[in-house]
């Protein structure tokens, strides 16, 4: 059984045992109440082999929101602890623990919480929004956001067999070695993000060829929505970024699985370059988060101020340029490597540089809502507490991305405070504000809006309990990652910050209450326009939920807002591209393929990880069979008859 | 309960680095402030302004260009990042921590080595090492050679400025001076391990007769730092307390990064015998 012994369930470790044991009662909880309801064909059938791209949008959101969930136990219990751990205590993690807690919560927060909510979005909204019927690949689609769910197994398998990374998100060698880890806790690092990678690689490719080729007839760049335009620069980097992580992943593997030494202090190894390429892939990771948060507000904001959004010219050169400038200051993560002054001063000022269309995107917020009609429904709640909280981020970016600045606050609680002022306020509050802006267009009635105030409020408040006090410990010398620390006079300011912590808490639990409450009263909160917000964009031309076909017949779009046009010359009747009339529709058929290939794909990374060489064998040739199984298919598609089509038209326009 | 005060970190310095740091980061904030306060407050007074209820506002929907606001947008941000680009090229080369620091008194070579977990600090020159605690002349510059006998750490004293790297098998150099005579905080700023929080160690800078007496206090101790020394203090663990050696084999932090960039299999002794 390679290193897989009984050793490796935790039975001496009450906190991740009773984790483990609580997390996997609930999940045989819902397998017995789906079993019992009989749910499971329509799950099967609609839901899991589902190739429809707004399916597998709702389903990559709903994992982002329970990983959410696994990634904040994970903070809470840092923040608790080192409310404790001051002057001669050492609180209640001991730091092979702690190590493993900041290094889980890292990895999820970016990788299954905020990449899988923006890929959900992205997915649910860009072939709606460019009048599309689907994305390019649907099947690939499929399997996608199953390898994604299968990475996310596997990394919360670590909490109960065996044990995750003690090294940090991104596992700098040489700790990350063989020699200083021997755990297995790398390799479940390792091969969660490899299998997560591959997926976000599969489904960058997807949405890129969608935006490039499946715009509907009179599309034209200069008349895409700004969320597709976010969404195809984001895409863009994950193409060019992904393989330098599927890459790096490779080699530390080679390193710790046959002797290799890329990145080890002896016989020619360089850490360096691990870093160096890390961060190549790390720091556009960043802007593959937040440009499409970007253009969620640049949805939000014209929407519920009932105006153009302005400048959308300089938007969408803005969004680009900041696509090209991220991939060129990579370097800004280590200025303290001891580069030469002239490296350092021109990654320094290429930092800097984003900084001016990031602010022209933010001006033009502010002129957009300037003549508007502001009507404060939750998203717009979201978008305004970004652009209160969000620049005050991006002013302490700035300041770090000055050489001599970084030098004193390098890995500082300053820079913590930092990456979480622009990933909450920036990336979390946009995707907060795309769900509750999405979610009646995805089930046909809003988001309860009084729980999903007090909820943006928790979050708001708490955000800056949490985090305003790491900036003055930073400056005051407090570094990260620290299990413990002798200063008491830090502790208060610790408190604080656990305050603002359990005040996030109150915010996530409001949010689930919201999503249970708006269930049971969804027929008071039904939406049955389409059109809940006045949208301008060919989305809420759809009912709501749209038909799996998404468009009937495909539009003719002649400018910019296109729904908004045909409200205000033509009834909100859309014009009909060229030839677009009744006739039969083809749709891909549901495939377990996706599901399929990430089940093995789980397995082939756990016998990885435990060096179980036989189990990784046999399922990547499962992989390999079940995709040459596929190959000889015979039925393709499916047929929707124009009768069918048009007797759901009738129905939802009554 | 002793209350916050900055003691301890970047806004107290204590030598010209930090002094230079503090300025260029005071300065970049009263910048940024200038721009991002005005923003605030015109998203408060737009939001508050333009709320559907208001009567008196001017309603615009369909306002959506300015050539004249479009050039201001991108023309406020740009002066703003050529200003701050020029500190930061300006600063770069000004604080690189290859540059000496200006000073009338010679410098002090110290060779700082991060172990698991715990640093130890060579004087090549005067013979002498000590452990967890860095002891130098208050107003000389001292010139760092840092390595690492084991994982990436990030030698930093808040209050004399410039943290830097330590990574195995290869030297990077750093400039630092101490002012005044006084105890300042360190710690490694790069997470290394399970024993990463216990790695504080005091920079300590005495006056010159001090530092004198020092050194002839530590020449006159019990234990020298030859291989074996070393061998049983690179051995992972946390130190309670600082220690002292005199003296110390010659040519000892070359063997440390000769030893650290080898196969497993040589030893320390080998390639001191060297």
């Amino acid at each position: 059984m390679g290193k897989l012994t009984w050793d490796a369930i935790p039975l001496h470790e009450p906190i991740p045992l009773i984790t483990g044991a609580v997390v996997m009662l609930a999940l045989l909880a819902v397998l017995a109440l789906a079993t019992l309801k009989g749910w499971w064909p329509c799950l099967w059938r609609e839901w899991i082999t589902s190739t429809d791209h707004k399916r597998i949008g709702v389903m990559y959101v709903l994992l982002a929101m329970v990983m959410l969930v696994r990634g904040f136990a994970d903070a809470l219990m840092m923040r608790s602890h080192l409310a404790l751990a001051a002057g001669n205590a050492r609180g209640y993690l001991p730091p092979p623990h702690f190590d493993q807690v900041f290094s889980a919560h890292g990895t999820i927060m970016i990788f299954f919480v905020g990449m899988a909510f923006m890929v959900g979005l992205m997915n649910f909204v860009v072939p709606l929004q460019i009048g599309a019927r689907d994305v390019a690949f649907p099947v690939l689609n499929s399997v996608s956001f199953w390898l994604t769910a299968a990475g996310a197994l596997l990394i919360n398998v670590s909490l109960v067999v065996g044990e995750f990374a003690r090294t940090g998100w991104l596992a700098y060698p040489p700790l990350s070695e063989l020699a200083y880890s021997p755990g297995v806790g790398v390799d479940y690092w390792l091969w969660s993000l490899q299998i997560a990678g591959v997926g976000t690689l599969l489904s960058g490719i997807n949405l890129v060829t969608t935006i490039l080729k499946m715009r509907t007839p009179g599309m034209g760049y200069g008349r895409m929505p700004i969320f597709t335009w976010t969404a195809l620069a984001a895409n863009l980097l994950i193409i060019a970024a992904f393989p330098i992580l599927t890459g790096s992943l490779a080699m530390l593997a080679l390193d710790r699985y046959l002797g290799f030494h890329f990145f080890t202090n002896e016989l020619g190894g360089n850490m360096m370059m691990y870093v160096n390429l890390i961060w190549a892939w790390g720091h556009p990771e960043v802007y593959i988060l937040v440009l499409p948060a970007f253009g969620i507000y640049s949805e939000v904001i014209p929407t519920f101020a009932g105006k153009r959004l302005f400048g959308y010219r300089s938007m969408a050169a803005a969004t680009m340029g900041i696509c090209v400038v991220s991939f060129m200051v990579w370097l800004h993560h280590f200025f303290t490597m001891g580069a030469g002054a002239d490296v350092n001063a021109f990654f320094g000022i290429a930092t800097s540089v984003i900084a001016i269309p990031t602010g022209v995107k933010i001006f033009n917020w502010l002129f957009t809502m300037y003549g508007g009609t502001l009507r404060f429904e939750l998203p717009l709640m979201w978008a305004i507490g970004f652009m209160l909280l969000f620049v005050i981020g991006g002013a302490t970016g700035v300041l770090l991305a000055i050489p001599p600045a970084d030098f004193q606050l390098h890995n500082s609680q300053f820079l913590v405070a930092h990456f979480h002022n622009v990933i909450i306020p920036g990336v979390l509050f946009g995707a907060f504000a795309g769900y509750n802006y999405w979610f009646p267009k995805a089930f046909g009635f809003r988001l309860h809006r009084g729980l999903g105030a007090a909820s943006f409020w928790c979050w708001a408040i708490g955000f800056v309990l949490a985090f305003m006090p790491l900036y003055v410990l930073g400056l005051a010398g407090a570094t990260r990652r620290m299990q413990h620390y002798p200063e008491t006079q830090w502790q208060p300011l610790m408190v604080v910050a656990l305050v603002g912590a359990l005040a996030l808490l109150v915010g996530i639990v409001l949010m689930v209450a919201q999503l249970a409450v708006s269930v049971r009263q969804r027929d008071r909160l039904r939406d049955t326009t389409g059109d809940p917000w006045d949208g301008r964009t060919l989305e809420w031309a759809t009912p709501s939920p749209p038909p799996a076909w998404n468009f009937a017949a495909l539009p003719q779009v002649d400018g910019i807002d296109a729904f908004w046009e045909a409200k205000r010359c033509n009834g909100g009747t859309l014009k009909l591209a060229d030839g677009e009339g009744a006739r039969p529709l083809h749709l891909p058929r549901p495939t377990p393929l996706g599901v399929v290939v990430a089940f093995f794909a789980f397995f082939a990374g756990f016998g990885a990880v435990w060096h179980l060489a036989w189990m990784a064998c046999c399922a990547l040739a499962c992989i390999v069979a079940a995709c040459l199984a596929r190959a000889w298919r015979t039925e393709l598609e499916v047929e929707i008859d124009p009768a069918r089509i048009a007797a759901f038209e009738r129905g939802a326009r009554a | 309960m002793q209350t916050l005060s900055w003691q301890q970190g970047v806004l107290d310095p204590q030598g010209p680095i930090a002094a230079a740091e503090r300025t260029i980061l005071l300065n970049a904030t009263v910048i940024m402030l200038a721009v991002i306060v005005p923003v605030i407050v015109l998203t408060i007074a737009f939001a508050w302004w333009f709320r559907a209820g208001n009567r008196r506002a001017k309603r615009d929907p369909d306002w959506a260009y300015s050539g004249a606001i479009e050039v201001t947008v991108w023309s406020i941000p740009a002066l703003v990042i050529l200003f701050l680009g020029g500190i930061a090229w300006i600063g770069a080369h000004e604080l690189d921590p290859a540059r000496p620091v200006a000073s009338h008194n010679a410098p002090l070579t110290v060779q700082v080595v991060s172990l698991d977990w715990k640093w130890l600090f060579i004087y090549p020159e005067l013979g002498v090492a000590s452990v967890n605690r860095m002891v130098v002349p208050a107003g000389t510059p001292l010139r760092l050679q840092l390595t690492s006998a084991s994982v990436m750490n990030s030698f930093f004293v808040p209050q004399l400025g410039s943290q830097i790297y330590t990574m195995g098998g290869m030297t990077t150099t750093l400039h630092l001076l101490a002012a005044h005579p006084g105890t300042y905080g360190g710690l490694s700023a790069n997470f290394s391990g399970d024993g990463f929080a216990d790695m504080r160690f005091d920079a300590v800078a005495l006056a010159p007769d001090d530092f004198a007496r020092w050194l002839a206090g530590v020449r006159t101790g019990p234990q020298a730092l030859d291989a074996a020394a070393y061998a049983a203090l690179a051995k992972p663990g946390i130190v309670a307390a600082p220690s002292t050696y005199a003296p110390v084999t010659p040519g000892l932090f070359q063997a440390i990064l000769a030893d650290t960039s080898k196969a497993p299999a040589a030893t320390m002794a080998s390639s001191m015998g060297e």
